[in-house]
């Protein structure tokens, strides 16, 4: 292999295995700064329960933040070891919001969430409500940094070309490019629904197990209605999302959509084999397809033409295959993870969400399939995005560090693999038995009536409902 | 639109702050790592020894992160030839900060003999590689590197072991153990507070030495470093470490630990400072071939730096203010609870 090859699966891996954890606790922290919030208005009366419920997933977020964290270093220095030319080429730009992620936000999330995982005892009730509530705006601050120096990438603005390296002419034509807002929107939509399925699916497991049951019925909802908006918004922000691909980047969007030639009334595949990068040779086979929807839904229009990659020179062609995959598994799994949010909220206005067994078990498997699906979402964007890496303007090949050799690069994919896989196994390993433990145990036996309460079947106030 | 040189100087001057903030605060947390396995000797006393960073430990860090973006931001071109060129080096680096990390969350998760000692082993390393590596960086950084006709680093790995950048992998490494001693005295008590106390002493020593060898031995390896101290004003920094270091002991042995930390701080930053003032406008030296990295060859545009220099003078002072707070709220000697490491 050579340096641009191994350079870029290194990148992937990094990025990918990185993106893991930092999606799972925006939502946790989403959720912790929730339960601090009930707990400080001591809501129903229940504030020593969310103290112990904000306390636990307090300590998951702290587990899963520092994985993030450490993953997250390599990012940081991985432009300058592996894509030098591409540094060199965007600095300008793409370093500012670096440098603002880390003033402006990680310096807040790791300082607070130092006060909220050490400080009991040391500060008031509201300074511990306050310190959630700085490491959640943290995170969420960090994602605007990081997607405007990504969007960037993908729809390039405010810049002009001086001797060969991008410079800066309008800061914020250049911050909020065309992508930024859409993008950020459909991350932050997707965090909150990751962290909310973990938390969602350990308190419906508790609720299943009959185990620390008065923190789990005080979580399950709250995660519940975050996963369902959460799930809900990733397609109304997806739709923004694919709608601002096609305008400004329509040889990406004819690749993830495997349209090969321009034409009107373009249909919407739900289902089909995959798609090969050469259109004379594609597989017969069945395929779900619903007319002309995908020309509506681009542009509200059902007989609207949608350039096919004919229109683009092939080698500006992404890889078809790929992008095609990832973009529609990503939007299977987010069909499916709404339905089951659908019927969870249903059940939860309904009153009846915790005797819903098979429900509760169906949040338990439904646990990991944003994680899967917010993996897939980003393979599509940079998939997609080939061979650029910097869209229309640098080609991925053009970007990497000139000097480094590929054994060099080798040995630190060996080195960072090896690193990987042993964070990813010991955070499992911890996370589930974390997980497994449980939260603080209630004082005064306080579970045990929540146990009372749970299996009792609802009186027949709705003719038809019964209890499962 | 000519090139605003206060601008450029400015951003020299910040990544210089960045760089020292970390110095001083990560470098406590790295020098704790150095001696965890000498002045730490129980498990419990192993446990103060990480909690004692634990709340700051991760916030520590992030000057090394925002000085990295910092630099990407202001001079990307020599963001991207440091990092490519000293690739594996910084590979290392990264590897170890992520085994650091790791080790303080995870070692009290489990109780079993074997998993602690493991990532006591794991904190240890993960503290000394960059302790030693980022002076050897920074060594590399003093002689200058060959440079290629694009600003390429053209020189091999093991060209940057050399016997004069190892010497400044030592002092950076003595340095931050004195660094961490010193955060130690205000945060232990008892035998363990005496032990860190030696190792206080004995990093002192050792970085007095070092830097006494590193400083002479610079006239031969990089001369050119030596060219701003024609001027008298610039003798205020090395003139500010001396006094700083010789007063560290004395300090130590009174049992003033906060004017001892704020002493061995002092030494750390006016050794920085002394550095950039040396530099000065080179941000990476040429050395055998090629043209060296100036500040002004390799400045982003006005623009660029205005924009972050307005985030930055906009975001620093509430950094430092709630940084400042969090050690208010976490000062005295460590004591172990239920939420501790």
């Amino acid at each position: 292999m050579n340096a641009e090859e191994l350079a870029r699966i290194q990148f992937a891996i990094t990025i990918g295995f990185h993106f893991f954890f930092p999606s799972i606790s925006i939502g946790i922290g989403a959720i912790v700064l929730a339960l601090e919030t009930f707990r400080l208005r001591n809501l129903h009366g229940k504030a020593e329960t969310y103290d112990r419920a904000a306390a636990f997933w307090t300590r998951f977020f702290a587990l899963t933040f520092v994985v993030g964290v450490a993953s997250g270093l390599v990012m940081e220095f991985q432009f300058g070891t592996n894509w030098a030319q591409f540094s060199t080429f965007v600095g300008d730009i793409f370093g500012a919001p670096l440098a603002a992620e880390g003033i402006l936000a990680f310096f807040l999330e790791s300082t607070f969430l130092g006060v909220l995982l050490f400080g009991r005892g040391r500060i008031s009730s509201r300074v511990r409500w306050f310190a959630a509530l700085m490491v959640c705006v943290g995170t969420l601050l960090s994602a605007v940094w990081i997607l405007i120096a990504n969007s960037w990438m993908q729809t390039p603005a405010g810049y002009e070309i001086i001797d060969g390296r991008a410079r800066l002419t309008d800061f914020f034509a250049a911050a909020f490019n065309a992508s930024f807002v859409p993008r950020y929107l459909h991350t932050v939509a997707a965090a909150l629904t990751a962290g909310a399925f973990v938390a969602l699916g350990a308190s419906a497991w508790y609720v299943l197990k009959r185990k620390h049951l008065s923190v789990a019925r005080a979580v399950l909802p709250v995660a519940l209605i975050t996963a369902f908006v959460g799930s809900a918004g990733m397609f109304a922000t997806g739709d923004m999302s694919s709608k601002q691909v096609a305008a400004t980047q329509p040889a990406k969007f004819a690749g993830i959509m495997a349209i090969y030639s321009t034409a009107s009334g373009v249909p919407m595949t739900i289902w089909s084999l995959p798609p090969t990068q050469d259109s004379s040779n594609l597989p017969q086979g069945p395929e779900l397809q619903v007319a002309r929807l995908l020309s509506f839904m681009t542009f509200g229009d059902w007989n609207a033409p949608i350039q096919g990659l004919d229109a683009f020179p092939t080698q500006d062609w992404p890889p078809i295959t790929m992008s095609f995959l990832a973009y529609h598994n990503m939007v299977l799994l987010g069909t499916l993870m709404l339905l089951v949010m659908a019927f969870g909220a249903y059940y939860l206005w309904q009153r009846s969400v915790f005797r819903r067994p098979f429900w509760l078990r169906a949040a338990v498997l439904a646990t990991p399939l944003p994680i899967i699906a917010i993996q897939l979402g980003w393979a599509t964007a940079e998939i997609g995005r080939q061979p650029w890496i910097v869209y229309g303007v640098m080609r991925t090949s053009t970007g990497i560090s000139r000097i480094v050799p590929p054994e060099q690069i080798a040995i630190s994919l060996v080195l960072l693999v090896g690193l990987y896989v042993l964070l990813g196994g010991l955070w499992i390993y911890l996370a589930r038995k974390e997980l497994g433990h449980g939260p603080a145990p209630a004082p005064d036996g306080v579970d045990d009536a929540a146990l009372d309460e749970l299996p009792r079947p609802e009186p027949a106030l709705r003719p038809g409902t019964t209890a499962a | 639109m000519a090139d605003n040189g206060f601008l450029q100087a400015a951003w020299f001057f910040l990544v210089g702050v960045l760089l020292v903030g970390y110095a001083i605060l990560d470098g406590f947390d790295l020098g704790v790592g150095m001696q965890h396995m000498t002045t730490a000797r129980t498990d419990e006393e192993r446990r103060i020894l990480m909690n004692s960073i634990g709340p700051v430990w991760d916030g520590n860090e992030v000057w090394l992160i925002t000085a990295g973006g910092a630099l990407f931001a202001a001079f990307p071109k020599v963001y991207a030839t440091v990092f490519s060129g000293f690739y594996l080096a910084l590979m290392l680096v990264l590897a170890a900060l992520i085994l650091r990390a790791i080790s303080l969350e995870f070692r009290s998760k489990e109780r079993g003999r074997g998993w602690r000692t493991t990532w006591d082993l794991a904190f240890f390393v993960g503290s000394v590689l960059p302790a030693v590596l980022f002076g050897v960086a920074i060594g590399n950084i003093m002689r200058g590197v060959p440079l290629d006709g694009q600003g390429d680093y053209a020189g091999t790995f093991i060209g940057l072991l050399s016997p004069f950048a190892l010497a400044v992998g030592l002092l950076s490494a003595a340095m931050f153990l004195m660094q961490g001693a010193a955060w130690l005295l205000l945060k232990t008590e008892g035998a363990l507070q005496a032990r860190a106390r030696r190792t206080a002493l004995v990093g002192q020593v050792a970085t007095l030495v070092l830097w006494v060898v590193v400083t002479t031995w610079s006239r031969a390896e990089a001369p050119a470093l030596w060219d701003r101290f024609g001027l008298i004003p610039a003798w205020l920094a090395p003139v500010i470490a001396v006094l700083a270091l010789v007063a560290f002991p004395v300090l130590v042995r009174r049992g003033r630990a906060a004017s001892a930390f704020a002493a061995s701080s002092a030494a750390i930053a006016a050794m920085i400072a002394t550095l950039g003032i040396g530099l000065w406008p080179n941000l990476l030296p040429a050395r055998d071939q090629g043209a060296s990295l100036t500040v002004p060859l390799t400045a982003s545009s006005d623009l660029a730096l205005t924009a972050m220099l307005i985030i930055a003078l906009l975001g620093l002072p509430f950094v430092l203010a709630y940084t400042f707070w969090v050690y208010r709220i976490f000062r005295g000697p460590v004591r172990l609870d239920e939420h501790s490491y």
